[in-house]
């Protein structure tokens, strides 16, 4: 009926419109298959990197390894004591620690500076962006700054240098997990404060800081994850040390630099040691992050 | 009840100051100074870099840019920067070659394509994969692969595309060490792929649903949303994820001394050795003696990265700054 009325109108082509239909679902099917692919390609690197570290580390895992200080290549003769990491366990918690308890209140009043003070202010909008790039700078030009400030006055590689330069990075990590946190706290809690008379320093240690509780220490262990595994500047302020020591002002042994030589030294039980090393590491920075996920999400 | 509101007499305006003024002030300044010695970090960085470094600069003048020689030996001893630069420089772009697809699929996937119940594991997972510490992708890429990649791509690479006539040299090598500019691009790919994934995640993430909505009730597929809706709403800030993913990518240190080999030459193939900034000073700095001129072009040559860097990752904050705000 329809084809009477309107012969000259034009005719829906439909061959052409289903071999359209066709390729625009196969281009569809064709990415989304791609991005299954490289999100697979993600996260076997991760299982490959995981794997290979519990295959290679746990073999290699006990108590002499996590226990006793360096010793030199065995040449496969099992009657000479058996080195261990010990002391660069020792070393890296002793600088993380001092590490995180300088970085971490200057961070914490650095984000309750841009948070709280200069939200929109000039000087706040600088410190924000050098923070920023702090975050993402080298940490190797970290390392050449405390190496140029602290080891070269001193004479000579430090603990202490390598705690002063975990301690640079580690500001900029808790600035802005602390300023993020506390701009989501409503300004109606702020404003219910003052109104009580209080003055605002009481306002933000005593309230603000408190509410953002979890958020903070999410920062900070985040920090101390990011710094257990830092290297390239403790290559340079700390060095590394092969016997025990508390001394923070000689060379002190860590574990990513211990990892670094032993893995580098071509005797295999030296690399054994530092598979043990790593799997250590990495154990522990990732539990961290797990837990401050789980802190942070809790907060949600 | 008139009474005892009378009895209390206010306290005289101007008379007292406010309570916890003194407390205020204190604790601004506090914050202020800690916010102003962030700044002084940075500035005492470039200070202290560009400062140990003028000796070589003085010394070698404008040519050290330039300049492919590294000589140590004593009465002879000439550096010069630019196989370093170029390494670093080179590394860089090719891992970011590697690792943009990567990280597009993943985020795409993340945002649009995986069901509910799988997006937060594999989210977690990839960001996981950032935590993990810089040594451990270094041995992991030594010790597992650079052997797979030697057999499986330098090899076959080196036979097939090697014959080819210009761009052959790319692919052929006689390096047997198997550390190499691929094998250090390749790790610094893996270890920016969840930079770049989760700023392309989040920012996929602020594209109002209405527009997607609007294109899918018009009937497009999901590639053509996030072709024709998500990128050009967010191309700007992509570029910036990017950008972010090569300043991480320039300054990366111990992976790459791990996997690049080393070597102070320029790499003629994929597959030759060859250094950068960050793993020159690393494998140099701690055994030059003090105040030496190679400590001094080592100190130049940090400064040039700091230069690098600061510019990409500034380019890249500006890019970003619609979604930081």
């Amino acid at each position: 009926m329809s084809a009477t009325t309107f012969s000259d109108a034009p005719q829906k082509n439909f061959a052409a419109s289903r071999a359209l239909g066709r390729r625009r679902r196969a281009m569809d099917a064709a990415v989304r298959w791609a991005c299954i692919g490289a999100t697979v390609i993600g996260l076997v690197f991760l299982a490959s990197i995981l794997a290979t570290l519990l295959w290679r580390g746990l073999a290699a895992l006990d108590w002499i390894v996590m226990t006793a200080e360096f010793q030199p290549t065995r040449y496969g003769d099992d009657t000479l004591p058996k080195g261990g990491l010990g002391h660069a366990i020792l070393g890296t918690l002793i600088q993380t620690a001092i590490a995180t308890a300088i970085g971490t209140p200057i961070g914490i009043l650095v984000g309750t500076y841009l948070a709280e003070y200069a939200r929109n202010s000039q000087l706040g909008q600088a410190v924000r962006f050098v923070s920023d790039v702090l975050l993402s700078a080298p940490s190797i030009l970290i390392g050449l700054f405390i190496y140029q400030l602290v080891v070269l006055p001193m004479g000579g590689f430090s603990g202490i240098a390598g705690a002063l330069a975990l301690a640079i990075i580690v500001i900029p990590v808790v600035v802005r997990t602390t300023e993020d946190m506390l701009q989501l706290i409503p300004n109606t809690l702020r404003e219910a404060v003052v109104a009580l008379g209080a003055p605002k320093w009481k306002m933000i240690t005593l309230v603000a800081w408190r509410a953002a509780l979890s958020g903070i220490v999410t920062g900070i262990l985040l920090a101390f994850a990011r710094i257990a595994g830092e290297t390239a500047p403790l290559l340079l302020t700390s060095f590394g040390n092969s016997v025990f020591s508390n001394d923070l002002g000689k060379a002190m042994a860590s574990l990513p630099i211990a990892i670094y030589q032993q893995a580098n030294s071509g005797f295999p039980d030296l690399i054994e040691i530092a598979w043990a090393g790593a799997l250590i590491v990495t154990v522990g920075v990732l539990l961290i992050n797990i837990a401050a996920r789980v802190l942070l999400r809790k907060r949600k | 009840m008139s009474a005892t509101a009378q009895q209390v007499s206010a306290p005289p305006v101007g008379a007292r100051r406010r309570i916890g003024s003194t407390g205020d002030l204190v604790f601004e300044w506090l914050c202020r100074g800690a916010g102003l010695l962030v700044l002084l970090i940075l500035g005492a960085i470039i200070l202290t870099l560009f400062l140990g470094g003028l000796p070589a600069f003085r010394e070698f003048g404008a040519q050290f840019l330039w300049s492919t020689a590294w000589q140590p030996v004593e009465g002879r001893e000439n550096y010069g920067a630019a196989v370093a630069v170029l390494g670093t420089v080179l590394s860089s772009i090719l891992a970011i070659v590697f690792a943009v697809p990567i990280a597009f699929g993943i985020a795409f996937y993340l945002t649009e394509l995986a069901p509910p119940w799988l997006k937060r594991p594999v989210g977690t997972a990839i960001e996981l994969l950032a935590a993990i510490p810089s040594i451990i992708f270094g041995m992991w890429g030594l010790f597992v692969l650079v052997p797979l990649i030697q057999s499986y791509i330098q090899f076959p690479f080196g036979e097939t595309l090697g014959a080819l006539p210009v761009i052959g040299t790319l692919f052929q090598s006689t390096n047997f060490a198997g550390t190499s500019l691929f094998a250090a691009s390749l790790v610094l790919a893996i270890m920016i792929i969840p930079f770049i994934a989760a700023t392309m995640r989040d920012v996929f993430d602020q594209v109002p649903p209405v527009y997607k909505e609007s294109a899918y009730g018009l009937g497009a597929t999901r590639w053509e949303v996030m072709r024709g809706v998500v990128i050009p709403y967010t191309r700007i800030s992509v570029v910036g994820g990017i950008m972010l993913g090569l300043g991480r990518a320039l300054g990366e240190t111990m992976a790459v001394t791990f996997v690049i080999g080393n070597a102070n030459r320029i790499a003629n193939s994929l597959f030759d050795p060859t250094t950068t900034i960050a793993s020159v000073v690393a494998m140099e700095f701690p055994e030059s003696l003090m105040g030496s001129l190679k400590q001094s072009s080592l100190l130049a040559l940090g400064f040039l990265l700091f230069v690098i860097s600061f510019i990409v990752l500034a380019v890249s904050r500006w890019l970003l700054r619609p979604r930081l705000k």
